[in-house]
């Protein structure tokens, strides 16, 4: 190995690393919101992905069958628990509405939208509000209900919600893969490395997108208040912070992130309705190498991670999901030596 | 027992009846599958960790095995040993980096884990990448051929059954109380002498052989193995069976296994007709399913049952039962416990502040104080719940100070909570007999086996004993969790006094008492004292205090305040500024 290919490797894997980073840090902002681990972040990501390539080819993506099926089902939910809460069936249909308005109206604008062939830019936006507002439902239909359970039952839960969701993905998109034109076309020479639009745009979307997070929980009130509520929730209620709005704004950002890192992968790499899943657990191995609540923390994880899956694909290409995820074994016992224990009643 | 017999005899009893094949075929499944989440009943149900990884271990079984049989030649009998020696260097590994850490860390370990070595199964050129290993031999035993059908239908399900009688009986074991204890935090466990990580890792280690049997069993039924039955959506699979069977039942492993499995197959056909083309679209279905059980029934189908389950008092057989071994008890007047400036700080604020007084042996002491004064840190630094800043915990003239919890206990030193901390579902009498965990030997071997018999009848007699010293004999066989809040308080004392302490330490023994309750509570104190079982109290109740200390060590604002009688104490205008505050 000499120099430039090192260079193309880092680059490589730099370029994947700022995608895992988006996922690392939704998973690390779901976590510390509702204490769900979010197996299904990945899925986000090929939904995103997939719904680009369905509006690209004039389809109706599949999404939006399914948005409308889960806003429905949403809205049944919460219309039966305001009406079991105070019986009155007014109140249940009107929160049942306002659950359900947004996604409908999404699932419909999207559905004008097809047929009139709107350039990439306008797809892309439609197509991250479409999956980022499954976030909501999402929250609303498997895990609302369940808020107060230990985050070992919130994860079997994940677990189901990640089978569904793969499923779904597969009765809605079908077999085939995809992949996406690029944003940009354009590309430059820089010593031995090839620098494609699609890189640019990604690391610039990662970054601005990084430090819109940051900005918004250090510092807007209502991101302090959904800090509030991943330190205690019994307090954050007492102050007047929902946990139920919480938890649906911290899904609603995770899956726009999800969708927004679709779009990113999209063009790099041909994606299938399960493709999510392993690019989700890499973001999520990046997430645990952060101790699950470290923002920079992710961000390192997750560079660390792609560098080190485009180095495991150059010396032994077979073996890089091995290389990629027996990672975390060290990197678990480096926590567990560092960290001390921190196990009682959690 | 007899029951169990009638178990094992209808394994025989059902290859004979005229079953169609087909369904045998799917009762040889069921059993392979049902091994394997009766590991994830001990380490889910019962330890309260989850992991994703079973599926992994089972591959690591079944492609030992195929492996040395097709390339060494080996005998199957052989390599079962080898996959087990295998399956338990990595689930120790696993289970040795993992499990220090809090609870989600496992699970997440377990998905990379179950992740990588699929790959590295379906890459690897020995073992046939993702095509597998094929024409792996039958089982077969002094020439009869076992690995088909019938006879394996019996191999199987004696496996299990055996693997369930050695988990009921281990359950039901020292070792077994102490598994047990792992699911409500490690507080209780360890003061009571466990190492709560060690046996973490056992039950891990466990969980993985019984996994590993199964992938044995499996290599040698199907005569070929690929990947994909021992990837991350199989252990996802497995952890499914288990919760839905009802993950707190060894029973539910088997109807979990045998529901999942019949629906699979069902399913397998039946949606992609419905859908018009094919793929497991069984998934979708698993996913709501997993949810909805989660959410309505989440102690699983088993606990229907189990609800009918008559429940029988624990027969009582240890009346001539010997006694476990005793330890030196301090002379009358002997000083005991010496707390010497100890200090306690988080960041900059000293919440002890150089605290020192001493227990003479015999010594009933009161350690009192407004709230916040600091008092229970004081008992947490004692008891080595907390670690000092500095100072020094002196115990019969041993150094305790930086000893974990356990070491305490086994100095001589027993401790009840402020919070009551207990085993909700267990009886009392089981409950108590955790105290007296320090005091015995047998583990989970002979647990397992059964040859523990003789320490269990010690061991229950003690509890009982304990339980009858404290007053409340007649509620041993009752569900712990049932018990009022008083009882609940007694138990507590009962099981520290199983561990045969010098010292008893009790934290706010009188909360949430009745009037009637805390004279009782008083009268087995005193009762106590005049057995020689020295005790300090932290309490808030004054009537309480006042009526049993010989001494009494006030506190306020981390610092010590006054020592003295109670009468003393009652007296000092000091200590009455503190409560009531002063005039101006």
């Amino acid at each position: 190995m000499d120099f430039s290919i090192a260079s193309i490797l880092m680059l490589d894997g730099a370029t994947n690393g700022a995608i895992y980073a988006l996922l690392g840090l939704a998973t690390v902002l779901v976590f510390t919101v509702t204490r769900v681990i979010f197996i299904p972040q990945g899925e986000f990501v090929a939904y995103g992905a997939l719904t680009m390539a369905m509006l690209q080819a004039g389809q109706v993506p599949g999404t939006v069958w399914l948005l409308m099926l889960l806003a429905v089902l949403a809205a049944l939910m919460e219309c039966w628990s305001r009406w079991h809460h105070d019986r009155n069936l007014m109140h249940g249909i009107k929160s049942g509405l306002v659950m359900a308005t947004p996604p409908l109206l999404i699932a419909l604008l999207t559905l004008w939208a097809v047929p009139q062939n709107f350039s990439m830019p306008v797809q892309a936006l439609l197509s991250i509000a479409v999956v980022a507002t499954f976030g909501p439902l999402v929250y609303r239909i498997a895990y609302q209900s369940l808020e107060s359970a230990t985050p070992l039952v919130l994860l079997i839960v994940s677990v189901g919600v990640h089978f569904a969701m793969t499923g779904l993905g597969l009765l809605f998109f079908g077999a085939e893969g995809f992949r996406n034109p690029s944003f940009l076309s354009e590309s430059w020479s820089v010593g031995p490395l090839n620098i494609t639009g699609q890189v640019v745009i990604i690391f610039t979307t990662a970054l601005l997108l990084i430090a819109a997070l940051w900005v918004f929980f250090e510092r807007t009130l209502f991101g302090k208040a959904l800090r509030a509520t991943a330190v205690n929730r019994t307090g954050a209620r007492l102050m007047g912070i929902s946990t139920h709005a919480a938890g649906q704004f911290t899904f609603l950002l995770a899956a726009g992130i999800g969708a927004v890192s679709g779009l990113l992968i999209g063009p790099t790499t041909t994606v299938f309705y399960d493709s999510g899943f392993l690019i989700g657990l890499k973001g999520f191995v990046a997430a645990v190498v952060a101790g699950l609540s470290s923002y920079p923390g992710a961000l390192i994880g997750a560079l660390f991670v792609g560098v080190v899956e485009s180095f495991g694909s150059f010396w032994a290409s077979a073996f890089k999901e091995v290389i990629v995820f027996t990672l975390i074994l060290p990197v678990l016992l480096w926590r567990s030596l560092t960290s001390g224990h921190s196990d009682e009643e959690h | 027992m007899t029951r169990w017999l009638l178990l094992f005899a209808l394994v025989p009893l059902v290859a004979l009846l005229p079953v169609p094949d087909f369904w045998i075929f799917q009762l040889n499944y069921i059993g392979l599958y049902a091994m394997t989440c009766m590991g994830l009943v001990l380490l889910t149900g019962v330890s309260g960790l989850t992991s994703f990884g079973q599926a992994a271990f089972v591959g690591i079984g079944a492609y030992t095995t195929a492996w040395m049989t097709l390339n060494l030649g080996w005998s199957p009998w052989l390599t079962l040993w080898v996959g087990l020696a295998f399956t338990f260097v990595s689930a120790l590994i696993v289970g040795l980096i993992t499990l220090r850490m809090s609870g989600h860390y496992l699970p997440l370990a377990t998905i990379a884990w179950g992740l990588s070595l699929y790959y590295l199964m379906g890459n690897m050129d020995a073992l046939g990448k993702y095509d597998g290993l094929l024409g792996i031999q039958s089982l077969s035993l002094f020439g009869y051929d076992l690995g088909q059908g019938r006879p394996f239908f019996v191999l199987t399900w004696f496996i299990l059954f055996a693997s369930a009688l050695c988990m009921v009986q281990l359950l039901d074991s020292r070792a077994g109380r102490a598994i047990r204890s792992l699911k409500n935090g490690t507080q209780m466990a360890e003061a009571m002498g466990i190492n709560t990580f060690r046996y973490k890792v056992t039950a891990f280690v466990m969980a993985a052989l019984l996994a590993s049997v199964a992938g044995w069993l499996l290599a040698h039924f199907q005569r070929t193995i690929n990947p994909s039955a021992f990837g991350l959506k199989m252990g996802i699979e497995y952890l499914f069976m288990a919760v839905v069977g009802g993950v707190g039942y060894i029973w539910g492993a088997i109807v979990g296994a045998g529901l999942i499995k019949l629906m699979d197959d069902y399913l397998q056909v039946l949606l992609p007709k419905l859908i018009g083309t094919s793929g497991s679209y069984e998934v979708i279905v698993f996913g709501v399913l997993l949810v909805l059980v989660l959410k309505y029934l989440p102690d699983g189908i088993w606990s229907l049952v189990a609800r009918y389950m008559p429940r029988r008092d624990r027969e009582v057989d240890w009346a001539d039962a010997g006694h476990l071994p005793e330890t030196h008890k301090p002379q009358r007047g002997e000083l005991l416990l010496d707390v010497q400036d100890i200090r306690k700080q988080f960041g900059g604020l000293v919440a002890v502040n150089d605290i020192r007084f001493q227990i003479n042996a015999g010594q009933i002491v009161g350690l009192i104080g407004p709230n916040g004064a600091g008092k229970s840190t004081t008992f947490n630094l004692i008891t080595g719940v907390l670690p000092l800043t500095s100072g020094a915990v002196k115990f019969r003239g041993e150094t305790i100070s930086g000893l974990p919890s356990r070491e305490i206990l086994r100095s001589g030193m027993a401790r009840t909570f402020q919070h009551v901390k207990m085993i909700p579902d267990m009886t009392v009498l089981e409950n108590v007999a955790i105290g007296g965990y320090s005091r015995g030997h047998t583990g989970v071997l002979s647990g397992m086996l059964g040859t523990n018999h003789e320490e269990e009848k010690r061991l229950f007699k003690l509890a009982q004993q304990q339980l009858e010293r404290v007053g409340i004999g007649h509620t041993m066989h009752e569900t712990a969790g049932n018990l009022a809040m008083g009882q609940q308080r007694l138990m507590e004392i009962a099981r520290a006094l199983c561990a045969d302490p010098a010292l008893l330490l009790l934290d706010e023994p009188a909360a949430g008492l009745r009037h009637k309750e805390k004279q009782a509570l008083a009268d087995v104190l005193r009762q106590l004292q005049g057995e020689g079982v020295s005790i300090l109290l932290v309490e808030h109740d004054m009537d309480l205090v006042m009526e049993v200390c010989d001494k009494l060590v006030v506190m306020e604002f981390g610092t010590l305040l006054l020592e003295g009688t109670p009468k003393e104490i009652q007296e000092s205008p000091v200590v009455r500024a503190a409560y009531l505050g002063t005039e101006h």
